[in-house]
């Protein structure tokens, strides 16, 4: 087989303040056989927020991040949902409308560069289950995580609209997805169902609407507990930083002691591939990753 | 020829307000074809098994918005939403809710009131000075009409509106349809009352800054009215009108800009500082539990991007607002 290679889009919130996000896609993608070529021309992908300040803007530089992907003859993959969701949306307008293109162009033009088109976007865990296959993941774990119940969360951003997702999230329904189950799954867990699952955890209001934002949080955290779950797992760092660094806010609103350790995907299949803590980074959890 | 057809288990939520404590699930075993649509099955109920199982329907052609209810929490239009479609999706066991469990008047039919309410609020008409002796006609160019984006397609069925979790944790949000009703006046070139309605839909709590950006109102929308994609031009549409109020959502969104420049990469604390001013103190809790575990990075080692003299230079070039 032809070595996987892509390149990555990693966002800041692996740079910054989940860098355990990154060291685990690493580690995992080395013990799969991945090399990924990380981005660091790239800016940040806007996080939905300078597209509210400024549309325009916020394409040209999410283009030029596609370049850098294109330039090499790589697909790119994300490892945020916010990203994905931001990336595939610059993606999907300047491919679908060539006025709109050409006006991105002619600015990328002045930098030396121009956006084709011709990279693949997707998150690094769809990219896993299309490309290694949930079998061949089966076979290489090593450490089976059979004693755990798992909660997954799939986040909005790689789930809703569908008409943006559907050819790269294996055609998931934003009403039954399925993915992160079968992950689980594939890595020796029992995946646990719970109403929240696809549902939003409130990051993106957290600055203005604490308060809605917690409760989202917390209903999350306390469907997954009470599903008896013994942990969460998300393919969103921002996700994961909601639902890890607020649980005493998300506490509170719900009147309630919410504890739950809250994993990356890549930790988690990293951890069934056979990675140490270290490689993981478990250490940089707000709610203690005490079970490993 | 016979029809393949598929047998499934219906629950269905039965309640009436003003004789039942409590709701309570009937439950029917049907055979339906791949023609059917959820309204076909309960009207088969209601003429074969319980005639007074109630539920709006009007049009049966997707065009009143009358029907909507929720399949397995899926808002639907029920003469729209076909059963192999749904079964493919849910399995053979199908629950058919009221979109909103909390304002039922009688089974599936809800009272509407909160999201009239909201909608009115917008006020979703044309508001000109309207010339009655026009001695020319008051051309739009085809290019003028397309900028409202779909958005006056939509049927007031209230899909969007009982699937926003911002409306479900907090009453007083507007909700999806209002804003798109707003965006589709304020978009209008006709209309006289734009600033208006955006100062309006700014209001905290209830205006466009409360969207959680969830998507969930694209997804559920009948007519692809995506009222998401509208909130956005309405926050865009702030800082091209220039009346942007300097808020901790609207400092949020600069701040992104502000940190691009300056990093190429959002710098996290910078941008929460910023947004949130002196209220940042309520934040340290939270920032203090990051840096204990090593989620904060000391500002000298704040990452930046590879060829950030390009970004700049972009950010020069392509910016079209300012703030
Ligand atoms: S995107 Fe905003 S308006 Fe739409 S459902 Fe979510 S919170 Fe509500
Ligand atoms: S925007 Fe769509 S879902 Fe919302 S009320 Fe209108 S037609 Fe229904
Ligand atoms: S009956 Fe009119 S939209 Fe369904």
């Amino acid at each position: 087989m032809k070595k996987l290679k892509y390149a990555l889009f990693t966002g800041c919130t692996a740079k910054e303040s989940t860098p355990e996000q990154f060291m685990s896609t690493m580690a995992i993608a080395d013990k799969l056989g991945i090399e990924l070529v990380v981005l660091n021309e790239a800016s940040c992908c806007g996080a939905s927020h300078l597209q509210d300040y400024d549309d325009f803007l916020s394409l040209v530089l999410n283009a030029r991040n596609i370049c850098y992907a294109e330039s090499r003859g790589l697909d790119m993959v994300t490892i945020c949902n916010t990203c994905q969701l931001n990336e595939a949306m610059t993606k999907h307008r300047l491919d679908s409308d060539p006025a709109l293109k050409e006006r991105v162009n002619v600015k990328l033009r002045e930098v030396g560069l121009e956006y084709k088109g011709t990279s693949k976007i997707q998150h690094f865990m769809y990219a896993i289950i299309e490309d290694i296959g949930l079998d061949v993941l089966k076979s290489k774990v090593t450490k089976p995580l059979t004693q755990f119940n798992i909660a997954p969360f799939y986040g909005c951003h790689n789930i809703r609209p569908t008409e943006l997702h559907h050819d790269v999230n294996g055609g998931e329904s934003p009403y039954n997805p399925t993915s992160l189950d079968e992950l689980i799954e594939a890595c020796g867990g029992v995946s646990v169902d719970y109403a929240e699952k696809n549902k939003c955890c409130g990051f993106h209001i957290d600055l203005q609407s604490p308060k809605t934002s917690n409760i989202m949080a917390g209903k999350a955290l306390a469907g997954a507990i009470d599903g008896n779950s013994d942990w969460m797992v998300t393919p969103c760092p921002l996700c994961h930083l909601k639902l890890d660094i607020q649980q005493p806010n998300a506490s509170k609103a719900m009147g309630r002691e919410l504890k739950l350790p809250v994993l990356h995907v890549q930790q988690m299949i990293g951890l069934a591939l056979g990675c140490t803590p270290q490689e993981l980074g478990l250490k940089h959890h707000v709610a203690k990753v005490n079970f490993v | 020829m016979s029809l393949e057809t598929k047998k499934v288990n219906f629950k269905v939520f039965r309640f009436n307000a003003e004789r039942d404590f409590l709701p309570y699930y009937e439950q029917y075993t049907l055979d339906v074809t791949h023609e059917e649509v959820v309204l076909d099955v309960l009207n088969r109920i209601k003429w074969e098994f319980s005639g007074s199982l109630s539920y709006r329907r009007s049009c049966r052609h997707g065009i009143c918005g009358s029907c909507s209810i929720k399949v397995n929490n899926k808002a639907v239009l029920a003469c729209k939403e076909r059963l192999f479609d749904l079964v493919e999706l849910f399995g053979d066991e199908l629950v058919i809710k009221p979109l909103s469990e909390a304002r039922v008047v009688k089974d599936l039919i809800i009272d509407k009131k909160d999201f009239w309410a909201k909608y009115d609020a917008v006020k979703p008409y044309l508001i000109d000075d309207i010339d009655e002796a026009p001695e020319v006609e008051n051309l739009v160019s085809p290019h003028e009409v397309e900028q409202i984006l779909d958005s006056e397609i939509c049927i007031q069925c209230g899909n969007c509106f009982y699937s926003c979790p911002a409306i479900e944790n907090n009453e007083e949000f507007f909700g999806p349809a209002a804003f798109a009703k707003a965006y589709r006046f304020a978009a209008d070139v006709r209309d006289n009352a734009k600033i208006e309605r955006l100062e309006i839909v700014n209001a905290p709590e209830q205006g466009v800054w409360d969207c959680m950006k969830c998507f969930e109102c694209a997804q559920a929308c009948p007519k692809d009215v995506n009222p998401i994609e509208k909130i956005t031009k309405l926050h865009n549409m702030y800082f091209q009108e220039g009346i942007a109020k300097s808020n901790v959502a609207t400092r949020h969104a600069y701040a992104f800009k502000r940190s691009v420049e300056k990093n190429g990469l959002l710098d996290e604390a910078d941008m929460v500082l910023y947004a949130e001013r002196l209220d940042v103190i309520k934040q340290m809790p939270n920032a203090l539990s990051m840096l204990k575990v090593g989620k904060l990075p000391m500002p000298w080692n704040q990452p930046k991007s590879e060829k950030l003299d390009e970004i700049k230079k972009l950010i020069k070039s392509s910016s079209t607002v300012k703030f």
